[in-house]
């Protein structure tokens, strides 16, 4: 698993492309084989992995499409003084 | 369709749907920037903690429907008049807190004289208004915001300023009087316009709760499908062909407006 990753609410998809334009990491796309229960092509992770947890796809997202979670920060390692 | 997805324990959530919103599908164009505002709004609310506590007035326009998909209380007004409800809705209920939605058809053709004497009394309401350029919902007409040239249904060789006059500056009017305390226009268009935009929404909210007095936030938006273009096309061409007529920026925000800290 990755830095990041999205679930997405399939049949809320309108497949406006509008999240596919601002993902940073360019890992969203349009299904071009395959409709939701409204009949759209919608938006597919091609590589789950790159994902950063950037939120992007969520702000643009008009339908509310996306849950997105992230890494937690781990503390920072201080190092011990001899 | 939610399918049920094992988080990883090392992972925390970032982002989920908002408790304001409610999981009704929207009935707007694919890429509607409706769509965006109301999820701003709705994220303003859960913020703020005021979800309990608001009454929406909504529209005559697209947008008509937005008591169906905002999680809080709502009425509808006739086409142009929601200022005029929300007054009273504030007056007679001045613990809640009321905000109008519209579009720039409602708000800047026949319910311009509703939003500036509810502004110039200083009411204590929020209004959100989407500029879209056009009616959206009765099929692309042109409206008092369409710019010079510009095609729509109603105007097929473009709008004729000599017969129809210039765009009309809804925030610009609004500044002018004395009881609007906030206003500005920003748009969603891109990821950090719509940040900006959630801001201004959030102040404006501010303003309200603070009882300062009237606050508006005009978004500049698209409507691809009465612009007869891509979602992301109609984006691109709000910044480029818009702006010069609808300059982003707040005209109107007193001193205590700016004490408020927004985060
Ligand atoms: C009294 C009255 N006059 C006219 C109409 C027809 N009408 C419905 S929506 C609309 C325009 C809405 O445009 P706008 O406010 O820009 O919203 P949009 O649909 O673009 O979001 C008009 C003129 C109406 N419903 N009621
Ligand atoms: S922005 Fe939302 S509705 Fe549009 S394609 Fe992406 S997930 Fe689907
Ligand atoms: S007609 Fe225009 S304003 Fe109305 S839902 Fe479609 S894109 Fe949005």
């Amino acid at each position: 698993m990755g830095k990041g990753m999205v679930v997405i609410d399939v049949d809320r998809c309108k497949g406006c492309g509008l999240c596919v334009h601002v993902c940073p990491v360019g890992i969203l796309a349009l299904s071009p084989d395959t409709f939701n229960a409204k009949g759209y092509h919608p938006v597919i992770v091609t590589d789950m992995e790159k994902c950063t947890g950037c939120a992007s796809c969520a702000t643009i997202c008009p339908d509310v499409v996306f849950t997105v979670y992230r890494k937690k920060r781990q503390p920072r390692a201080v190092p011990v003084p001899a | 369709m939610t399918v049920a997805v094992k988080i990883p324990e090392d992972m925390e959530l970032i982002y989920e749907y908002p408790e304001a919103m409610t999981t009704t599908y929207t009935h707007y164009c694919p890429g509607c920037p409706h769509g965006i505002v109301h999820r701003l709004v709705a994220e303003v609310i859960d913020e703020l903690g005021i979800r309990e506590k608001c009454i929406g007035v909504a529209p005559v326009g697209c947008s008509v429907m937005i008591y169906k998909y905002l999680n809080v209380d709502f009425v509808e007004a006739a086409h142009g008049r929601a200022p005029a409800m929300a007054t009273g809705l504030k007056r007679t209920n001045p613990d809640k807190i009321v905000f109008t939605y519209q579009g720039d058809g409602d708000i800047a053709a026949i319910g311009i004289a509703e939003a500036l004497h509810a502004a110039n009394r200083g009411e204590l309401i929020s209004t959100v208004f989407i500029n879209n350029a056009i009616y959206g919902m009765t099929g692309g007409q042109m409206a008092p915001t369409t710019l010079p040239g510009m095609v729509t249904t109603s105007t097929p060789f473009g709008r004729d300023v000599r017969l129809a006059g210039y765009p009309v500056p809804m925030s610009e009017l609004l500044a002018q009087v004395e009881g609007a305390v906030y206003v500005t226009r920003q748009m969603a268009t891109d990821l950090v316009s719509i940040r900006k935009t959630k801001k201004a929404i959030k102040r404006a909210f501010m303003v309200q709760l603070a009882g300062l007095g009237y606050s508006s936030v005009e978004v500049l938006s698209s409507c691809s499908t009465n612009w007869n273009m891509g979602p992301w096309e109609a984006l691109e061409w709000v910044k480029e062909k818009m702006i010069p007529y609808f300059p982003l920026g707040t005209f109107k925000m007193t001193d205590e407006v700016k004490a408020l800290k927004v985060k």
